[in-house]
């Protein structure tokens, strides 16, 4: 039973049907992170896949960005409520890096360049769902905002989406990551605002 | 987690823009220092608006005060600052975040650092320590860019000692012996602890702030696992 608060009648700032339950819209670009920014040389940066048997792909700089990519406009969602609607980005598909790795796994475990860590379901990172950015509205991404490389899993709140993303290990069994061990959602849809766990 | 209807048993203004919000809430289950609340409004016609907001208070029963800066043009900030009277319900829940927190069991030194209202989860921090009884060496750098900005400044200066620098970086106050300036290297480093006694670091503030102390802390040393940080956005992202 809501309490009705007493003469609040509230902004309702646009953005409709784009917006999830409980966000607003922001257009500048917020920077949510649980520590400083890594800052990560490129001629040494690598992006590893290592499914559940160990078996590893790695790429270099020069290599990712030889691989194809693709040029997405999304929205992003964050789970402290700003949402910002038709952000342009430039990256890998995951589907790209995922091709032709054999695989039983159902999870994938993320570490970054800094420490951090997500998981998700392997199945959120395939189907043209997600990608390992790193250009943003026509630029290089910026370090702040993930910088080399992030990934980028749109449909998911953005803790999802891992700055300075390092690695991806596929799993059989989930294991969860940095913010998921300390309160929020294990999923993190936002439009069925899964925002923390039921504790 | 559980929306619960806290009641508003006082108020204070702490500075020109931010007032304190004192709430009972009836089975609160106790928080962490560091920790924040969701606040939900609810409008006659069903509309709701929910903003994050730390909170300043020790762990203290089913007490717990919140520190709310008016956002220019913000939608439940202003509403929380400006309309809400002790004797009204608000709907809370959390708490929530479990990493930018301290814990009274912690025995290193801690180095706190706040820009303008990033001050009020590293208050709580202080207050936890001195309600523990907590012996951890703590030192404080407080950003504001006035002293009308200041909140907490004589509680402050009670709770860290000569561990207390306010930084003023656009007006000082007059007689003060640092011109009003950012917060830089040399201050920084003057302030808090040196890498060698391997504190823990807590940095909170506006994203511009935050990345630069970070930096500032990485370049003098510290691990950065032992640097935490919690960044609002440009746009007041708790409006």
């Amino acid at each position: 039973m809501a309490v009705i608060s007493r003469g609040f009648s509230g902004r309702r700032r646009g953005g409709g049907e784009a917006l999830p339950p409980g966000q607003y819209l922001t257009t500048d670009f917020p920077v949510l992170s649980a520590g400083p920014t890594p800052r990560v040389d490129l001629d040494r940066w690598e992006l590893t896949l290592t499914s559940e048997s160990g078996q590893r792909r790695d790429w270099s700089w020069g290599q990712l960005q030889a691989l194809p990519a693709q040029d997405v406009t999304v929205d992003l969602h964050c789970v402290t409520r700003w949402s910002k609607l038709g952000t342009a980005w430039r990256g890998v598909c995951l589907d790209t890096l995922l091709d032709g790795v054999d695989t039983d796994a159902a999870y994938a475990l993320v570490d970054c360049y800094g420490g951090y860590t997500t998981n998700l379901p392997l199945a959120d990172l395939r189907g043209g769902r997600a990608w390992v950015a790193y250009g943003y509205d026509g630029a290089p991404l910026a370090p702040e905002h993930g910088g080399p490389a992030r990934l980028l899993v749109p449909h998911l709140y953005l803790w999802k989406s891992a700055k300075w993303v390092h690695g991806i290990t596929l799993r059989t069994s989930d294991s969860p990551g940095f913010w998921e061990s300390v309160g929020y959602h294990n999923y993190g849809d936002p439009w069925r605002e899964q925002r923390y766990w039921d504790a | 987690m559980t929306w619960r209807v806290g009641t508003v048993v006082g108020r204070r203004q702490e500075s020109a823009t931010a007032v304190t919000l004192v709430l009972q809430v009836p089975g609160w289950p106790g928080h962490l220092a560091g920790q924040h609340v969701d606040v939900r409004l609810t409008a006659e016609d069903g509309y709701t608006a929910t903003r994050s907001y730390s909170v300043a208070s020790a762990p203290d029963g089913e007490r717990v005060e919140l520190v709310v800066e008016s956002v220019v043009d913000g939608e439940v900030s202003p509403y929380l600052t400006g309309a809400v009277v002790v004797g009204d319900p608000l709907e809370l829940r959390g708490p929530v975040g479990g990493w930018f927190v301290w814990r009274p069991e912690q025995t290193e030194p801690v180095t706190l650092v706040a820009g303008g209202s990033g001050v009020v989860p590293l208050a709580a921090m202080l207050r936890a320590r001195a309600r523990a009884g907590s012996d951890a060496d703590v030192r404080l750098v407080y950003s504001v860019r006035s002293a009308d900005q200041l909140c907490f400044g004589d509680e402050l200066r009670a709770l860290a000692g000569d561990g207390f620098t306010p930084v003023y970086t656009r007006t000082a106050p007059p007689g003060w012996p640092r011109p009003a300036a950012r917060l830089d290297a040399a201050t920084l480093a003057g302030a808090t602890w040196p890498a060698d006694r391997h504190p823990s670091c807590y940095v909170c503030g506006p994203t511009g702030f935050v990345e630069a102390v970070a930096d500032l802390l990485i370049e003098a040393g510290h691990d950065p696992a032992r640097v935490r940080t919690e960044r609002f956005g440009p746009s007041g992202g708790n409006g």
